[in-house]
């Protein structure tokens, strides 16, 4: 039985103490929405951060207009890892396709790639770091440079935590009973939160760039 | 009175219409298209009591955390009073003490007690029994959320024994003093509480996550979202809310943090201090004040919309009559909800702020009076010719009612501009707030407490003790805080932790010491509570099921208390809301929601 899904308002519009109504809900299955819990819940995690990315660029813009202000100049070092984070998307796009056509062992290895290419990432964004603590440009120096650490970090660590789950995703399939169907919604999964990362990263390194 | 009310009922009923009756053929039982859970089944003493992955475990768990923690707000609270009612009389108390006191006070009262009993322990026992699922949809993650939060107030807890103790910069931590030299705790305090309110965002998000996707996708068949209890329909409007807002909240101690151990200045101004400039430059103190009440606001409806639904729920089923107005109800949860987010500059009117900025907020504010007045006009419109018990859960939902009403009305007096300005700083906004969103919670809390405490440990809390616990607490929190209001009226300073000789203490003359005596007496009858609930748990009379005639899933799993798994075999089917009380037409008194239509073929539909 496909149900047809219904808005919010409708939701709650509805009347349960009619007959058809009351017909209609004895044969609800419990359900609000037609995903499965697991995309439910990064969605929900998308959400939570967004909120987050937004309180900071907010207060960003807020900061910047203190006459105290010095623009970070970004360095090429930086431009290079958005280009490696952007080839990580690409390639686990890639692994979402394979893994849909049950190509397993071709997914394997481009999983090892993605990850490879997330650590490769982080690296990166510390060697950042260490170039603009060589130059003395410090957390305290200036607000731009203490918003710099702060959302590269807070990136950062959003990766990280997607590594967690991308290192869970991996070794299943590397176990030789997996379950078929949540492999191909965990790899999905990922590859949403890998999307959702990048566009964050292109949101806040644009607004770094802009400013 | 009743069987007159009954009569007239069925007789209007009989004559409105035939179709009021359910058809009977309706009843078909779907098959499920949701796979059973599978659930972890612990195998020993540890993962069964202590890394449990059952939610009840987990709410209990919250809830003992929660409660163990409110007492050290307790005790606070009390050297608190001790030093505003008979200053200078013990040497343990001072400035320093006094101040710490209140922001540990406020603090764990808010976050560590009210937000992690609703929704960590109350959500967590009650979410998964309540729409009809075995446990929570993702078991493990709620065990580390409550792991969290354990964590979170052990932080909080060890900022008392570091060097210079835990921070007294107030419960709303507003930079710059809070990590300055002068107020109590800079040093490590101040740092110790953003990481643990840190850890508490991290820990619930998780929780967060668990509550809303079991009501949105693991209930039962046949429960709509329109059948829910307004208990779940309370938590689950009051988790979106947390989940949107606390992020604000770490957002703001990330930045403080950094502001006070790199020396960075996201909220620190320019800074003179002993002829000294300090290094920050040009940070904002009222991004801060903006940040932490965008959180601050929707938190007082993370308090009081569980409460809200809670209540509704113990009015229904003790004046045996459904609720008027569900769908209203419904509607009022969910509005409230989202103007909480659009009236947070009412706690900054005296921050020097756009004037037209504060008309805005001010009109929000009086808006949001409207739905939360019409929940009031419901509750009372349920109780109106209801069969009513006076039962502890009762008394304790009346109490809120006037308690709540008391405290909303000076609530609209605070949230216009031109009243709120000579009463910003005064003991006429202690009183208010903590009417609203502290008797009030505690009030719903308690009923709910003598509520569901035979569903959770199999046996009743003594009736005599509770009784004493009621009235004492009723009649104490009105004891200490209608002479507030007063002390606020005639402009006494809140934040001052000695009056000495001042003018405007003449004729508040002995309140102070008046209140202290009564808070102190509220205090110790909460200590008799706890004493009930650990000899009731013990040694309580045994309760049979069902003991409220409830209609509600959790009564009805097939053993009481509910063990792993909550339901045998098969989880419920549900037919209909959970507030069939007093309906015309049949001979049971109330129809618990998972009987089918074709048992009470002569029931009589009601309008809501």
């Amino acid at each position: 039985m496909k149900k047809k899904e219904e808005s919010f308002f409708s939701l709650i519009s509805q009347k349960p103490w009619e007959d058809s109504q009351s017909i209609l809900d004895n044969e609800h299955d419990g359900k609000t929405l037609e995903v499965s819990k697991e995309k439910l819940g990064v969605r929900t995690v998308m959400v939570v951060s967004t909120i987050i990315f937004s309180l900071f660029v907010v207060s960003y813009s807020d900061r910047m207009l203190i006459h105290d202000w010095r623009s970070l100049s970004e360095p090429w070092l930086l431009w290079i890892n958005t280009v490696i984070l952007v080839l990580t998307s690409i390639v686990f796009h890639r692994t979402k396709i394979l893994v849909e056509n049950n190509e397993f062992e071709k997914t394997k290895n481009s999983l090892l790639v993605v990850g490879f290419l997330s650590f490769v990432f982080i690296i990166g964004q510390l060697l950042v770091w260490q170039y603009f603590v060589n130059l003395g440009q410090y957390a305290s120096s200036n607000p731009a440079n203490a918003f710099f650490y702060v959302l590269t970090a807070m990136h950062g660590l959003h990766i990280l935590g997607g590594l967690y789950f991308w290192a869970k995703v991996t070794r299943q399939l590397f176990k030789d009973n997996y379950n078929i169907i949540k492999i191909k919604q965990n790899v999905e999964l990922c590859a949403i939160y890998w999307h959702f990362l990048l566009i964050v990263w292109f949101v806040l390194f644009g607004l770094m760039v802009a400013t | 009175m009743d069987e007159k009310y009954n009569n007239s009922k069925i007789e209007t009923k009989a004559a409105d219409s035939s179709s009021g009756s359910y058809v009977p053929s309706a009843e078909s039982i779907p098959a499920s298209e949701i796979p059973e859970q599978e659930l972890y089944h612990a195998k020993s003493f540890w993962t069964r009591w202590v890394f449990c992955q059952d939610a009840k475990v987990i709410g209990v768990q919250y809830a003992l955390t929660a409660t163990a923690v409110g007492l050290i707000g307790l005790v606070l609270s009390w050297g608190m009073r001790l030093q505003l009612g008979f200053p200078e009389t013990f040497s343990f108390l001072g400035p320093a003490t006094y101040y710490q006191s209140v922001t540990m006070h406020g603090m764990i009262m808010v976050v560590y007690l009210l937000t992690a009993l609703f929704l960590g322990g109350f959500g967590n026992y009650l979410i998964p029994l309540m729409v009809g699922a075995r446990d929570m949809v993702f078991p493990y993650l709620n065990m580390v959320s409550f792991w969290m939060f354990l964590v979170a107030v052990l932080v909080l807890i060890s900022s008392f024994f570091v060097p210079g103790g835990p921070t007294g910069a107030g419960w709303t931590l507003y930079p710059p003093q809070a990590i300055l030299p002068g107020t109590p705790g800079s040093e490590m305090g101040i740092v110790l509480m953003l990481v643990s309110l840190s850890l508490f965002v991290i820990g619930f998000t998780m929780g967060g996550l668990n509550y809303v996707i079991t009501i949105l996708q693991a209930r039962t068949r046949g429960m709509t979202l329109m059948r829910m209890p307004l208990t779940i329909w309370g938590i689950f409007t009051a988790t979106v809310l947390a989940l949107l807002a606390f992020p604000a909240l770490f957002v703001a101690c990330i930045m403080m943090t950094l502001d006070n151990l790199l020396g960075t200045s996201f909220f620190m101004p320019e800074i003179f201090t002993m002829g000294e400039q300090l290094g920050t430059t040009g940070g904002s103190p009222i991004l801060f004040q903006h940040l932490f009440w965008f959180f601050g606001h929707p938190e007082v409806y993370i308090v009081a919309l569980p409460a809200f639904g809670i209540v509704s729920d113990l009015i229904s089923v003790h004046a045996r009559k459904n609720i008027f107005g569900y769908r209203m109800m419904v509607w009022a949860i969910v509005i409230i909800g989202a103007l909480s987010f659009v009236v947070w500059a009412h706690h900054m009117y005296v921050s020097g702020m756009n004037p037209y900025f504060g008309f805005f907020f001010a009109t929000t504010t009086l808006i949001i009076a409207v739905p939360t007045a019409i929940k009031v006009y419901n509750w009372v419109l349920t109780l109106w010719r209801g069969n009513i018990h006076l039962t502890i859960p009762m008394l304790f939902s009346l109490g809120f009612i006037v308690t709540f009403v008391n405290g909303g009305i000076t609530g609209l007096f605070l949230g216009n501009v031109i009243i709120d300005i000579p009463l910003s700083d005064t003991y006429f906004v202690v009183a208010h707030f903590h009417m609203v969103m502290g008797i009030a919670p505690l009030m719903v809390i308690f009923g709910a407490i003598y509520h569901w405490f035979p569903l959770i440990s199999g046996r009743h809390l003594n009736q005599t003790l509770g009784k004493i616990h009621f009235w004492i607490s009723f009649v104490g929190a009105y004891a200490i805080y209608f002479p507030m209001h007063y002390l606020g009226f005639i402009g006494v300073p809140r934040r001052y932790y000695e009056m000495y000789d001042s003018p405007y203490m003449t004729t508040g003359v002995g309140l102070n010491q008046f209140i202290t005596v009564a808070a102190l007496i509220v205090g110790f009858t909460q200590i008799l509570f706890l004493y009930n609930i650990i000899h009731s748990a013990f040694y309580g009379e045994k309760s049979e099921k069902n003991p409220w005639k409830a209609n509600s899933l959790e009564w009805h799993t097939p053993e009481m208390p509910p063990v792993h798994g909550n339901f045998g075999k098969d989880l419920p089917v549900v037919y209909r809301w959970p507030y069939d009380f007093s309906v015309p037409g049949i001979d049971r008194e109330y129809i618990p929601q998972h009987v089918a239509p074709s048992e009470v073929p002569t029931a009589k539909v009601e309008k809501t």
